[in-house]
């Protein structure tokens, strides 16, 4: 059953990241990162990772994704030329992908560590649960989530400074 | 299932987000790939809190959303900022590192 | 205070009174600086007369004296110090140029007034007192050599007095480069002898020498030859003499000082001081004696044709300074340093008088324009007559008795030396000639118009020109000052005049043969060890010595007579009937073409084949190949920042995976 859950997660996620890499119109792209993350987020659960799936869902394809839409929608199609002015390019980037992710593999595959031809110990009941992982991020992990929350907000700043119109150009783009 | 195969899983998630923004010129399709190549780094985080028993893993993926979301609005925001300014939104246009 | 205390202070005297002058550059005004540079010299002087009265009173045997100041350098094998002699002979020496020196400075207190450069003149003139007395006091080669290149120095400083002047700078550098080459002889001739010797002060080689060396063996030879280079250039013998006639672009007091009674004798000096050695290397003595005879029968000739005033006195110098070589060389110390210090007075006098006779000549030295002048200045012209007559060896005069007492002495050892003795007295007649070539063309006759300007009470003033190029000249620094000096009219330089001329007359009574020998015998207290010493020619044949010398003398006073005076135009008339002689004689025996040829010119070849080809082609072309080679390369470099970021993510991941693949590598 297990492994059921995980080929289809895999494919739904594969077939996603491909989908992204490989459609021209930008906003196919991101409907396709959108099914790759719920693929992703069915996989976490497999993982016991029931918080973070739920994060991944919420706020990542649900919150992210569609700030991606947004934008998507605003700037529109890009009409991406044909020609290709870097030499090699084309050929370069998958051979070398291929190539890390063949180096990559072997490492992985080929590591003499027991623990990763194994499915790892038996976890408790809550295991990922938000109650296990919220203890976690307040005593353990305290300055990571007092940073992340600073970070966060030196984002959002950051992002209003930037998308800022300034006055002229709202007057321009209104009269205009 | 063990966790050999989530982490081959997250390599080759990786590869593809890697292949995708090295080949594609449109900032928006870009930023999608970076963020494939984060969510296969998630994914091998928690194979491997799964596979210590352990849950730092996922609080580190966790961390790595927010990060992630964090840099994806600020690209956002930019891209955005480059279309009303009227610059073309063409990777390959911003060659101000020309040296 | 003993005799070391007072010489120390015979050095220190000048070099404070040099630094005073020079630190206060811009405070001294008016005549202060040649106050204190006279003040430093007469101290100086006073010190000598020190030196000298307390080494009297040591006994004879034991009145060869050093002290050092401290040591130099010491290491391995190494010692040298700052260590004076004080002998007999180099007392004799700092008397002799301290009490000139202080003569000329009084004279040149009144006679540069005026010259902007005033106080540097006399900063550079105190500068090389101290050097001179330093070369003369010096105690060991190294110290010697010092002083050497100081005294080198000072006459570049001095000829080259007033810079502007092109000729002059030019005369300066020639000067020095010649006295580079003598000191190339001297430094190697230091080298030779510590090699042999393992050191460098005075009395351990000349103690040691005698025993190291078999006589005339090749290095002592050698040694002694290297000497030689050095002495001749600085004593402008032939070959190396042709810097001295125009080193008479310098100031008048300069010339009289060094180029007439002190550096130039250095030369002698040296030869004397290292007797022991020359005595064991007969044949280096045998050379230097054939160059100092050379050189002063060629200087005599030149000296009957050439038309300025002073370097007619230059060659005048340069012949009596080969006399004072053939007499070193040949043993006649005490000769030797007697005429030394008889031309001392007499040459510097002479210099006096006629820098007195220029500046009423308003700068012009050309003789032929000169007549006249016994009526407007009697002063110039009596000591002017006073210096001739002792250079011509007149009877009585102190040169008579200094200069036929080293004929005397070559006549005495025989053999070959009877060629010095007969050289000796042929110049001596044309000696006499040419003194009086100048004297009575100068002192007799029609008043020139300048003389006659001056019998009114007027001083002639002139436009200010280069008296060799005629080139018009401005009276700021760097040229001469706009007024001239004549000695009626400055004390300071009458002063001078008139004790020179006091001793020109009477400083034979030194040195009378068979009479006194007061030089002769303070002398033997650095010539002890000389076999050549005691040879001491009998009173018969010093009496017959000086009878032939004074004949001679006035024989060549009355040739002088008739064709100046007599029969003016005769010169004339021989010179239109030997062209070919007189313009020889004119170009000075060519010796300056001749270098040009033989030396001057293969080195400037030389010298712009080292430019052309070894500098621009084959350094410069290195470092330019190698600019270039490291512009290409990055130019190439530069081809990988295309500005694209795709491709330098590309680099990153093509980096990544090679790091990756190293790794996976190392640990299987």
């Amino acid at each position: 059953m297990e492994e059921v859950v995980f080929f289809a997660g895999a494919i739904g996620a594969l077939g996603g990241a491909i989908a992204v890499v490989a459609l021209k119109n930008p906003f196919y792209s991101v409907l396709a990162l959108v099914v790759h993350l719920v693929a992703l987020a069915g996989l976490f659960l497999t993982l016991h990772a029931e918080f973070i799936a739920a994060a991944q869902v919420v706020v990542y394809a649900g919150a992210v994704m569609v700030l991606y839409v947004f934008v998507a929608a605003y700037v529109g199609g890009v009409e991406e030329p044909e020609w290709e002015p870097i030499t090699g390019q084309r050929f370069l980037a998958p051979v070398l992908a291929v190539a890390l992710f063949v180096e990559l593999s072997i490492a992985i595959l080929g590591t003499g560590l027991k623990a990763i031809g194994e499915e790892g110990p038996t976890v408790p009941l809550g295991f990922g649960s938000p109650e296990a992982i919220g203890t976690l991020m307040l005593e353990r992990f305290l300055v990571a989530f007092e940073a992340a929350s600073i970070l966060l907000l030196i984002a959002a700043v950051g992002a209003v400074v930037l998308a800022a119109r300034k006055r002229e150009e709202e007057a321009a783009s209104v009269g205009g | 299932m063990a966790v050999e195969w989530y982490l081959v899983l997250s390599a080759m998630l990786f590869a593809i987000g890697a292949t995708g923004v090295l080949l594609r010129r449109s900032p928006l399709v870009v930023l999608l790939c970076l963020e494939l190549m984060l969510n296969a780094g998630n994914l091998a985080l928690l194979a491997f809190a799964r596979s210590t028993g352990t849950q730092d893993g996922q609080v580190f993926a966790l961390v790595v959303m927010v990060v992630a979301a964090c840099e994806v609005v600020v690209g956002l925001g930019l891209i955005v900022a480059m279309f009303r300014r009227r610059v073309p939104l063409n990777v390959d246009e911003l060659r101000g590192l020309k040296g | 205070m003993s005799a070391t205390g007072f010489a120390w202070l015979v050095l220190i005297f000048p070099l404070a009174g040099s630094i005073l002058i020079g630190l206060g550059y811009r405070r001294w005004s008016g005549r202060t600086a040649g106050l204190i540079g006279t003040g430093a010299i007469a101290l100086s002087f006073a010190s000598s007369i020190g030196a000298f009265v307390v080494m009297l009173g040591e006994p004879e045997d034991a009145r060869q004296l050093t002290s050092t100041a401290w040591d130099y350098a010491t290491s391995v094998g190494l010692d040298i110090q700052l260590g004076i002699l004080v002998d007999p002979l180099s007392v004799v020496m700092c008397l002799v140029v301290s009490g000139v020196s202080m003569l000329i400075h009084l004279y040149a207190s009144a006679y540069m007034v005026s010259d902007q450069g005033y106080t540097r003149f006399f900063a550079y003139l105190n500068f090389f007192v101290f050097s001179m007395l330093l070369l003369v006091l010096a105690g060991n080669f190294v110290l010697l050599v010092v002083g050497w290149a100081f005294v080198g120095f000072a006459s570049y400083a001095l000829i080259s007095f007033w810079y502007r002047r092109n000729t002059a700078t030019t005369a300066g550098m020639k000067a020095f480069v010649i006295n580079v080459i003598g000191d190339i002889g001297l430094v190697l001739a230091a080298f030779l002898i510590f090699r042999e010797f393992g050191a460098f002060d005075y009395l351990t080689v000349f103690e040691e020498a005698p025993s190291h060396f078999d006589p005339d063996s090749g290095t002592i030879v050698a040694i002694c030859l290297l000497l030689l280079v050095g002495a001749f250039a600085k004593s402008a013998q032939l070959p190396l003499h042709t810097w001295l006639p125009d080193a008479m672009e310098g100031p008048t007091p300069v010339s009289a000082l060094i180029h007439a009674a002190t550096m130039v004798t250095a030369g002698v000096y040296l030869i004397a001081r290292m007797h022991p050695l020359f005595e064991l290397a007969p044949t280096a003595a045998d050379i230097a004696a054939f160059g100092g005879l050379a050189t002063l029968i060629v200087a005599a000739t030149i000296a009957l044709v050439v038309t300025d005033l002073k370097r007619i006195i230059a060659y005048s110098t340069m012949s009596q300074i080969g006399y004072m070589i053939v007499a070193v060389s040949i043993g006649a110390y005490t000769a030797g340093i007697f005429h030394l210090m008889t031309h001392a007075f007499f040459k510097a006098l002479l210099f006096m008088a006629a820098g007195s006779i220029i500046a009423a000549m308003a700068g012009n030295q050309n003789i032929d324009r000169m007549a006249g002048f016994r009526k407007a200045m009697p002063f110039t012209s009596f000591t002017l007559i006073v210096g001739a007559l002792a250079l011509a060896g007149f009877p009585l005069m102190s040169g008579f008795f200094s200069k036929d007492e080293i004929m005397v002495f070559a006549a005495e050892r025989g053999g070959m030396y009877w060629i010095f003795a007969i050289g000796g007295y042929a110049a001596a007649f044309l000696t006499a000639f040419y003194a009086f070539r100048i004297g009575f063309r100068v002192v007799l006759g029609d008043p020139c118009p300048e003389a006659k300007e001056l019998e009114e009470g007027h001083l002639h003033h002139g436009e200010h020109a280069n008296p060799v190029t005629g080139e018009m000249e401005d009276t700021e620094v760097g040229f001469p000052g706009s007024e001239h000096h004549i000695a009626e009219r400055a004390p300071g330089m009458k002063i001078a005049m008139a004790v020179l001329a006091f001793l020109s007359i009477v400083a034979g009574v030194f040195q009378l043969p068979g009479i006194t020998d007061s030089i002769e015998e303070f002398l033997a207290g650095s010539f002890e060890d000389s076999a050549l010493f005691h040879i001491v020619p009998s009173d018969e044949s010093a009496y017959l010595g000086l009878l032939v010398g004074g004949f001679l003398s006035i024989a060549g006073i009355g040739l002088a007579y008739l064709a100046y005076v007599r029969r003016p135009g005769l010169t004339g008339r021989l010179r239109s009937r030997m062209e070919g002689v007189h313009g020889f004689l004119q170009h000075k025996w060519y010796f300056d073409e001749i270098i040009d040829f033989l030396v001057y010119r293969p080195v400037i070849r030389i010298g712009q084949f080292f430019n052309n080809v070894i500098e621009r082609v084959l350094v410069d072309g290195i470092v330019s190949a190698t600019v270039g080679a490291v512009r290409e390369v990055g130019l190439l470099v530069r081809g990988a920042q295309s500005g694209f970021v795709r491709a330098y993510a590309l680099l990153v991941l093509g980096g990544f995976a090679a790091l990756a693949l190293y790794f996976l590598v190392v640990s299987s």
